[in-house]
Order: structure tokens, then C-alpha cells, then sequence
């Protein structure tokens, strides 16, 4: 059996394996490095890291050593074995997102033909782990900071699903590549040389998406499970070392994968206007045009959280319910009688 | 210029009771245990050490005790044991970001029964500088609201501009924090050559970050959402609390002391207004404080602009005798009404000293605002408060 790049059916997962391994960490590190450390620090008139490595870059490495020093404490009363298994299930959510995202023609971990399906189904995952820790830290900061989180999915996964419902009506197609494909392939009143990226048809949806996007990844103006001023860290105030290091590399490895979910949707994916659709090239050049994009999007996801106060719990409910799930409903009518009569 | 106050909150919060109450009759039907929260000793919001048992119904908060005592430092006592001059170096550390308004009332108590006047030379710089230690208070504060809503970034633009007014501190009194500045019958020093340039300069500079945060963090719809009709203490509920200072004002109670019952500083040599609020919520609370911190930097630019010359001391003996009497003075401070009752029996120090502190009457209205709220807003409500830590346990 060979896949795409005709090679071993071992070879090509060993790779994919690699590249998975390497990517997730990477993508968690530069964005760690890019927006919570240094672009924060410039928002706040602070200089940030400046003496691990060049400009700082090495901090978040000293960080994770620092971590993996430290004792590894359980509280006396919690549940151990859901304690310890929580962190594991919130990174998991966020490595399996990494599956289905497409960076060029071949270069992709699997075509799955549900992509879109996939993706929603398993970025809902990183909740369990969060309700997990939350209930078994036997801390009652903690549990009020999971219980938050399950309504918060609740409220907002609806939205983010039907968002992402518009796209699927216009490419046709639940597969990521074939959305990128339809983005590539599509034209504007005729005018076909940008293609037709989906954030100028789906501009509601793409708004809609994001705001979900910023309480799927709890990031601050839905901060709530978090709140580090009211319940000092929400679900994960429990937790030390390394466990808490992977909370930390999930949620920003989250983000990553958010923003790539985004980039692909609405901005195009990886092909280059005046590319071949399958031209070879683009195994290599999508990637850098994935991460430009990704980088842009991760810098709005951020740039609000370094912005904007939180929302209190309710206040989050009545704007999820009265607001985003009606206009992404209307969003999905006028899409599909588009469709119609187009 | 800054938008008008509406008086819709009564109407809001008699809603928000409503809505509460219906919400009861359901948990009636739904009945769950009740969940004892206790928010500090050691919790980001509580400034320090105070704690806060709350019993939670959900996150809904059924009752909320604060609880004081953990940084109790005993200064009432200390200060028996201390001569006049001694005093002022406890004295400062109280409230600790207002250091040098907290001197002033005790060294008037002090002066008011050894029936000496400070010279008007100097009666102005404290003036001014009372009104820099209220600017490098409350500024400190409008930053850190945001971060009791979740905004991370202000506060930083309020440590970085604070800066500017402690530097302004500390080149006439050489301390950040803690200058130790007033004595009995005048001030230590004169000020120095160029300072009165350059605080025009920070005041300008502290107009700005009014301006700044009516922008960034007032203007905002989500801080406003947050703060509106939250944690509403009507007028009368403040004044039998015994609230004083902007949380009194920002209920609708036009009082000031600064300009009620001068004790002998120079406000009413100047043009300026008091600034009250009618809501009473969170919102209201913030208002104030930022249209005060405006207002004093305006007191200041006048105060530098018409320093009288003279000596900066009175004539005073080289070692201070209290005759025997009792004095009360009270200021408007920072946080609010600080006042000494000095006992003298005509030693070289105190016999007795009662400190009156603002934080520790304003947060005991906390288990009457507290009902019938939400955690989020515990938080809020308690930095719309404001409160030392230093002030609560003294």
C-alpha cells in the first residue's frame, strides 16, 4: 500500500509521526514566544524576556526545564487517576487537530473526507479534560472553573459549528482540502485571479467563528474557567510541573490549530493565487503560506486577550444565545439561498 | 470630556432583584447544598491578606463575611511607646501607596495641641504634596480595576505613569514610598531647584493617563457591562456603613473634607469642584476616583503656580513637649476620612492614639452589598472598594 508521496505505508506514517511530534511543540513554542511573551510585553510598555538567547527567544525552553524540575504534588483528597490522566486528554484534543489540517497538495497527516466534522468533534475533547481536572483537583476554585467551562462549551460550540456551516454549504464539501480547493478554484463576479477566499462571502461567519474560537480557547474575554483574579487559575490551580506545562502547551497549541482551522476556512488555506492547484512546489511553499496566515490570525486571537476585561458567566450565556447563535442561523439562510438561486 | 452619570441604576438593580428572587423559587424546587468559598488570606484579588468567607449557592452568593487581623502590626500601641517625631515613620506605612497624606493629620492633631501654626510656605508644599501622594494612590488604582475585569494591560500604564509622580515625591522628600517628610510646625525641607517645572510637566503627563483610561478601560463596553449596577449602595446605606472618601461621593453624598472641614492646608486657596456620582455602583465608583485624580492635578498646577515665600518651619523647641489635652483631626485621604484622636498627658510621646482608617469602614458594608451577587462580581465590587490592607488591619 502506498499513499500520496509513494512510499511505504510504515514510512510515510513514521514521517507523519515526526512531523506531527515536531510541529506541535514548535507551533506551541513560537507562539508562546511571539505573542504571550513579547508581543504582550510590548502592548504593556514592558520589555519581556531578554536574556535567555537571542532577544529572549530561548525563554520558554528554560521555562519548560524549570518545569520538569519540580515536584509533581497531588492533592491529598484528589481522585488520582483523573487527576493525573486531564492534562493528557486536554493535549490530545489539541494533537488530533493537527490531523486533519492541510499545508500543501500532499503534504497533509490525513485527507479525512469529515474533515470539518473531525476537527469540531475532537476540538470539543479539550472540555472533558478540563471538567476532569476541574472535578478531581478536589479544590473548589477549581471546580467552579470546570463547571464554567462545560457551560461555556455548551454556549459556544453551537455557534462555532454553524459558522463553520456557511463554508461547508459554499465548497460543498466537508474535507479541508476540498474547501481549500473550492477557495482556489472559486471566483469573485468573474474575477478569479485571488480565487475566492470565503472571508469576503463568509465575513459573518468568519466573525462568528472567531469570537467562538476566542471562548473555545477560553483566551480573555471569555476567560471565565481560567479568571486567574477571581479563581486564580481556574481548573488548572491544582496543578505543577509538567502537567501543568502540558495545560500550557495545549492551550497555545490549541490556538495554533484554531487559527490554522480559521486560515483554511476563510483565508485561502496554503495555495498561492497563480499556483497550479496541484502543483508539486506548493508540498513546500504552502506550509510557510499556512504559518504567515496562521501568525496573522493567532495575532488577532491575542491581540484581544491583551485587550479586553472578561465577561462575567451569565453575561457570556445571554450573548452566545441572543446574539451569535441567531445571526450564525441567519448566516446560514442567506448562504444556502445564495446557493439556490446562484 | 467625560460622558454624564445616568440615574438608571435603582430601576436596573430593582430588576436584578426580581430576577434573583424568581431564581431562588427555582433552586427551592432544585435544592442544592450550600458551598463555602473562602476567598484569601492568599487570593490575587484581595490586595494582601484579607479574607473573604462567602456561601455560595451555585456562584451566587448567599451571605459574604470579610474577615480582618492577618497583617494587624499594632500601631496604636507602638505609637504609645514613640516620641511625636517617631511616630510619622509607623505612621506612613498604613496606607502604604498615600504615604505622605497619611502623616499630615497626625502631625496637625499633634500641632493643634501645641497650639503652633505651620508658616504658609510650608502649609502649601504639604498641600501639594498630599494631593501628589492622592494622584500616586488613586492612579494605581484606575489601572488595577482593569485587572479585577480581566484586562491585564492597564495596570501597567499605571505603574509606568505612577513612576513619574514618586519620582516627583522622592526629589523633595528622597523617599519612594515612605518619605517621612512632615514634621511638627513645618516640613523637613524646602523644594528643590526646577521641581516646580517639572511637576507641571508629570501633571500634564497624568491628565493624559486620565484620558488614556477613559479610553481604554471606561469607554469599554465590556468593563462597563461588568461594572454598571453591580454592587449598588444607595446613599443612605453608604453614610450609616460609615463610607467615606470617593465611594461615599459616588453614591450621590456630595462630602469632602478637604473642603468641609479644612484643618489648615490650602484647598480653599484654589478652584476646585467635587465630583460625586448618583449610581452607587462599581461603575460610579471608578468615575469618581477618575474625575478626582483629574481634579488633582489641577489642584497641584494651581498650588505650584502660587507657593507664598517664607520659612518652612515655625518656631518649634528641639525637643517636642506635648502639653496635656486631646486632639481629633480627620482628612480627606486617598481612600477616604483619616483621623487621629491624640491623647497627650504632656510626655514626649502620645499617651494614647486611635486611628480612624478609611478601608476599615468601607469594607464593612461588603456583607450588605455582597447578596445576591455573583463570584465575578465579589471581585469587582471589592476592587471598585478599594482598600490597603495596611489601612483595614493597621
Amino acid at each position: 500500500m502506498t499513499g500520496a508521496l509513494g512510499l511505504a505505508y510504515w514510512a510515510e506514517t513514521s514521517i507523519k509521526l515526526g512531523v506531527a511530534l515536531i510541529v506541535i511543540p514548535t507551533a506551541a513554542l513560537m507562539l508562546g514566544y511571539l505573542f504571550l511573551l513579547k508581543m504582550m510585553a510590548f502592548m504593556q510598555s514592558r520589555l519581556g524576556p531578554q536574556d535567555v538567547g537571542p532577544y529572549g527567544t530561548l525563554q520558554l525552553i528554560a521555562d519548560a526545564v524549570k518545569f520538569l524540575q519540580k515536584e509533581d504534588i497531588h492533592p491529598a483528597v484528589a481522585d488520582r487517576r483523573v487527576f493525573r490522566a486531564a492534562p493528557v486528554v486536554v493535549l490530545a484534543s489539541s494533537f488530533l487537530l493537527f490531523v486533519v489540517l492541510p499545508t500543501g497538495p500532499d503534504a497533509v497527516v490525513e485527507n479525512l473526507d469529515t474533515g470539518i466534522f473531525y476537527a469540531m468533534a475532537v476540538s470539543s475533547l479539550s472540555v472533558l479534560g478540563v471538567l476532569m481536572a476541574g472535578w478531581a483537583s478536589a479544590n473548589k476554585y477549581a471546580l467552579l472553573g470546570g463547571l464554567r467551562a462545560a457551560g461555556q462549551l455548551i454556549a459556544y460550540e453551537l455557534p462555532l459549528i454553524l459558522a463553520v456551516m456557511g463554508v461547508v454549504i459554499q465548497a460543498d464539501s466537508l474535507n479541508l482540502q476540498e474547501i481549500v480547493r473550492a477557495q482556489a478554484e472559486g471566483e469573485i463576479f468573474g474575477f478569479g485571479l485571488i480565487g475566492n477566499p470565503f472571508i469576503l462571502t463568509q465575513f459573518i461567519g468568519f466573525l462568528i467563528f472567531m469570537i467562538s474560537a476566542q471562548a473555545e480557547l477560553t483566551q480573555t474575554p471569555f476567560d471565565m474557567p481560567v479568571a486567574e483574579t477571581e479563581l486564580v487559575g481556574g481548573f488548572h490551580v491544582e496543578y505543577t510541573g509538567f502537567r501543568f506545562l502540558l495545560f500550557f502547551m495545549a492551550e497555545v497549541a490549541t490556538a495554533f490549530a484554531f487559527s490554522a482551522l480559521a486560515t483554511v476556512m476563510f483565508l485561502g488555506g496554503w495555495w498561492i493565487p497563480g499556483f497550479d492547484f496541484n502543483a508539486p512546489v506548493l508540498n513546500v511553499l504552502g506550509p510557510v503560506v499556512m504559518l504567515v496566515k496562521i501568525l496573522v490570525v493567532a495575532f488577532i486571537i491575542f491581540w484581544i486577550r491583551f485587550t479586553y476585561p472578561r465577561l462575567r458567566e451569565d453575561q457570556l450565556q445571554k450573548f452566545a444565545w441572543k446574539v451569535l447563535i441567531p445571526l450564525s442561523l441567519a448566516n446560514i439562510v442567506v448562504t444556502g439561498i445564495f446557493k439556490v438561486v446562484l | 470630556m467625560s460622558p454624564p452619570p445616568t440615574a438608571s441604576a435603582l430601576r436596573e438593580q430593582q430588576a436584578y432583584v426580581a430576577a434573583q428572587a424568581a431564581d431562588a423559587r427555582v433552586n427551592v424546587e432544585l435544592d442544592t447544598g450550600d458551598m463555602t468559598l473562602n476567598i484569601g488570606p492568599q487570593h490575587p484579588a484581595t490586595h494582601g491578606t484579607l479574607r473573604i468567607a462567602c456561601q455560595l449557592d451555585g456562584e451566587q452568593v448567599i451571605s459574604a463575611e470579610p474577615l480582618m487581623g492577618y497583617m494587624h502590626r499594632g500601631y496604636e500601641k507602638l505609637c504609645e511607646v514613640r516620641t511625636y517625631p517617631q511616630c510619622t515613620t509607623l505612621i506612613n506605612r498604613i496606607d502604604w501607596l498615600g504615604s505622605f497624606a497619611n502623616e499630615v493629620p497626625f502631625i496637625l492633631a499633634a500641632e493643634q495641641l501645641m497650639g503652633v501654626e505651620a508658616p504658609p510656605r510650608a502649609q502649601w508644599i504639604r498641600t501639594i504634596l498630599f494631593e501628589l501622594s492622592r494622584i500616586a494612590n488613586v492612579s494605581l488604582f484606575l489601572g488595577d480595576m482593569g485587572v479585577q475585569v480581566g484586562a491585564l494591560t492597564p495596570v501597567f500604564f499605571a505603574f509606568r505613569d505612577r513612576e513619574r509622580v514618586l519620582n516627583q515625591i522622592e526629589e523633595v522628600t528622597g523617599g519612594r514610598f515612605h518619605p517621612n517628610f512632615d514634621r511638627i510646625g513645618g516640613l523637613k525641607d524646602d523644594i528643590p531647584r526646577g521641581w516646580i517645572a517639572e511637576t507641571h510637566a508629570v501633571m500634564a503627563k497624568m491628565r493624559g493617563f486620565c484620558d488614556e483610561m477613559e479610553d481604554l478601560l471606561m469607554g469599554n463596553e465590556i468593563f462597563q457591562t461588568r461594572c454598571r449596577s453591580v454592587g449598588v449602595i444607595p446613599g443612605d446605606v453608604a453614610l450609616s456603613y460609615g463610607l467615606s472618601g470617593a465611594n461615599l461621593r459616588a453614591s450621590g453624598v456630595d462630602w469632602d473634607l478637604r473642603r468641609d472641614a479644612n484643618p489648615g492646608l490650602a484647598w480653599d486657596q484654589v478652584d476646585w469642584r467635587v465630583w460625586t456620582h448618583p449610581d452607587g455602583d462599581s461603575f460610579a465608583r471608578y468615575w469618581v476616583r477618575l474625575q478626582e485624580t483629574r481634579e488633582a492635578t489641577k489642584i497641584v498646577d494651581q498650588l505650584l503656580d502660587g507657593i507664598p515665600s517664607g520659612p518652612i518651619m515655625a518656631k518649634v523647641p528641639r525637643i517636642i513637649k506635648v502639653p496635656a489635652g486631646e486632639a481629633y483631626v480627620s482628612t480627606e485621604n486617598p481612600l477616604g476620612e483619616m483621623g487621629y484622636y491624640v491623647v497627650s498627658k504632656g510626655g514626649l510621646g502620645p499617651f494614647r492614639v486611635k486611628i480612624r482608617t478609611p478601608s476599615f469602614s468601607n469594607i464593612s458594608v461588603v456583607p450588605w452589598v455582597m447578596r445576591g451577587t455573583y463570584v465575578p462580581d465579589i471581585i469587582t465590587i471589592l476592587g471598585s472598594l478599594y482598600f490597603i490592607l495596611g489601612d483595614i488591619d493597621r
